[in-house]
């Protein structure tokens, strides 16, 4: 009788939310995304990386606000601005440390992300365009950085840039006038530091933001996978609850803080007391203005792109009448693109590591080895040795992907289980 | 592999922070040891008046401010107005050189350059053993050189101070440098004492929010290392209503 009472009596706030909710669908909203968002009860840390990677894109917002309203894209100003903001403003240095090592955190949160989807075959039906939303994401996250990389006007930043974009000087026949049309001039000057500071601050973070919107969308449209690999969906209770299922407000969001909270520690630990993080997160050479003048002896990208940069030197050879840079960028560009096949190629029965095979074990594993390699090869100077290195892991890199029909349709898997474990 | 994953980034990071490409390998010098002091603030005075003497007609600091300069070293502003500003600026303003640079480039072949990011750019150690090792050649333009940065266009505007310092060679091998006795105003560790805080000057304009930067980060990673327990016990309170 207690609790038919109290269903009755409506308070203030009751009526409130529904006169809002016959407007706006607020109620309806939460419930949807958070209250009555099923999320596995089996979830294990990996899963924290996606609202890890909310919190990063915020923190870069904001940052980024705060740095735009003292940055000047000029040749003059530029590299003077950022010294100013490290100097003269108020706490600029650690709105300044922020934005740079939250760049680097962002692509670390990414990785672990996009590791843990490749792990659980987060990538399969029904979530396919959820990992082509999240490619684009990814895709969109690597310009941003990029650009956003020009904008200290350090020489590293000028070097960087120019490097990158005459890699499209290799296109046969357009390359030229493309790169010409990019740069807006014969060589990288005020003008490309505008467009890409409008681009950095403007077009790319709404897409971000967008893109990111739109990827939760689909997550919650389809649910989420786990580590089992297997759609709580299908076992339900008769109000229609998967079985294994708790709902994400409160119970994830505790989760994610906790996890956030030390995640923060890390962050914040290099952020006061290793912003240079040894010269990976923000590059010695940068601390010297930009010079047209005087290329650095060793011209590296950024720790997270290295990956991708050691892909593109590892092509050597000119074929079929095309430049050796013209195949580098063909390299790096398919490897950047393959994942976006993953949900074609993988044929195995199974979503989740933990119920493939042998080979897909291995070939993870080797998979895994071969990105990190390839990622310290990015930043050493390319030697005879480690140029036939970075040969052998892309080859390996490649492997992965393309023998991914034969390997998951031979080896045995173990069965899944009926519920999650 | 998921459970190896943390370990294999771990690895990682070492292997790179190991082999740190940036570090200035092209110098073929034994680098004497710099460990930069910025709560030294008598070392920090000396060095902001030894670089106005020494350093400013050639070398600006143009991002960094006297005032705050001043601040920072606990010295009050119009005694540096009136004893270390010679360019007659106000406090308030950039530390600038009144070398014109058009003819500098002429008069030395190159500009000289801006030393605001030196010590973040090539390392305090390399600023201080740069400091310490010109010596007598006769073959250079200015009748100096030096090991850190051979064929230096710059003159051993220290000399005064340091003496005439010599490279004694040795089966071919010429790292051996001695200073002539008597021709410099300053002894061996007085002149160490020198090139130390020169350094130790410079180490400070690179970043002077350093020494605020790591006071507030202490309190700022306390406060998450309670944050932590909090969120973990919150967590741990939650799960609790969850079968496995």
């Amino acid at each position: 009788m207690a609790e038919a009472n109290l269903e009755d009596k409506k308070t203030k706030i009751d009526e409130a939310m529904e006169w809002v909710d016959a407007r706006f669908p607020a109620t309806e909203t939460w419930e949807y995304h958070l209250s009555k968002y099923w999320a596995p009860k089996n979830h294990n840390y990996y899963y924290v990386f996606g609202f890890l990677g909310i919190i990063v894109l915020v923190n870069q917002l904001l940052t980024g606000i705060w740095l735009t309203m003292n940055y000047v894209p000029t040749d003059e100003r530029a590299f003077a601005s950022v010294e100013y903001i490290m100097r003269d403003v108020n706490y600029g240095w650690l709105v300044r440390y922020l934005h740079s090592t939250g760049a680097s955190a962002f692509f670390v949160v990414t990785y672990i992300h996009m590791y843990r989807a490749l792990a659980y075959g987060s990538y399969k039906a029904p979530r396919e365009l959820l990992w082509f939303v999240g490619m684009a994401i990814f895709l969109v996250l690597m310009a941003e950085g990029f650009m956003g990389y020009l904008l200290p006007w350090g020489n590293m930043s000028y070097w960087g840039a120019q490097v990158i974009i005459s890699l499209f000087g290799a296109i046969p026949f357009v390359g030229p006038d493309i790169v010409e049309w990019a740069r807006g001039d014969f060589l990288m000057s005020e003008v490309a530091l505008n467009r890409f500071f409008a681009l950095h601050v403007v077009l790319l973070p709404l897409l971000l933001v967008a893109l990111v919107f739109v990827h939760i969308v689909a997550l919650h449209h389809v649910g989420s996978n786990n580590p089992d690999g297997i759609e709580i969906k299908k076992k339900k209770d008769n109000q229609g609850i998967p079985l294994d299922g708790i709902p994400f407000w409160p119970y994830s969001i505790v989760k994610d803080l906790f996890a956030l909270s030390v995640f923060l520690f890390i962050f914040l630990a290099i952020v006061f007391f290793a912003p240079e993080m040894g010269g990976y997160f923000l590059e010695i050479p940068n601390f010297e203005k930009a010079d047209p003048l005087k290329t650095p002896a060793h011209i590296a990208p950024v720790w997270y792109y290295t990956p991708f940069y050691a892909m593109l030197r590892a092509a050597t050879y000119p074929l079929f009448g095309m430049s050796a840079k013209f195949w580098g960028l063909v390299v790096m560009g398919g490897a950047i693109a393959l994942p976006l096949a993953l949900p074609w190629l993988d044929k195995s029965p199974v979503k989740s590591i933990r119920y493939k095979g042998v080979l897909s074990r291995w070939a993870l594993r080797i998979f895994v080895v071969s990105f990190l390699v390839l990622g310290w090869l990015g930043v050493m100077p390319a030697t005879k040795t480690y140029t036939i290195m970075a040969q052998l892991f892309t080859l390996i890199y490649y492997a992965y992907f393309v023998l991914m029909p034969w390997y998951t349709t031979v080896e045995l898997t173990k069965p899944e289980p009926e519920r999650v474990t | 592999m998921t459970r190896l994953l943390p370990v294999l980034i771990l690895v990682s990071i070492g292997v790179m922070l190991n082999g740190n490409t940036w570090a200035a390998s092209t110098v073929d010098w034994p680098m004497e040891e710099f460990e930069g002091d910025l709560k030294d603030l008598p070392s920090l005075q000396r060095g902001f008046q030894l670089y106005t003497n020494y350093c400013l007609g050639c070398h600006g600091l143009e991002h960094q401010r006297y005032g705050r300069t001043a601040d920072d070293f606990e010295i009050p502003r119009d005694l540096v107005e009136e004893n270390i500003i010679f360019t007659g600026q106000k406090v308030g303003e950039l530390i600038k050189t009144s070398m014109p640079p058009v003819p500098a480039k002429v008069w030395f072949g190159a500009t000289p350059p801006d030393l605001t990011l030196e010590a973040r750019l090539r390392g305090p150690e390399w600023i201080y053993n740069y400091l310490k090792t010109f010596y007598v050649d006769e073959e250079r333009p200015l009748g100096v050189n030096n090991k850190v940065y051979p064929n230096v266009g710059m003159p051993n505007v220290l000399l005064p101070l340091q003496g005439v310092q010599r490279a004694i060679c040795e089966e071919g091998n010429c790292d051996k440098l001695e200073i002539e006795e008597g021709t410099g105003k300053l002894s061996v560790a007085e002149f160490d004492q020198v090139a130390y805080d020169i350094t130790n000057f410079l180490y400070y304009v690179g970043e002077p929010a350093r020494l605020e930067r790591q006071k507030v980060g202490v309190y700022v990673l306390l406060f998450i290392l309670v944050l932590i327990c909090f969120t973990y016990l919150l967590k741990r309170e939650f799960f609790k209503d969850i079968e496995h």
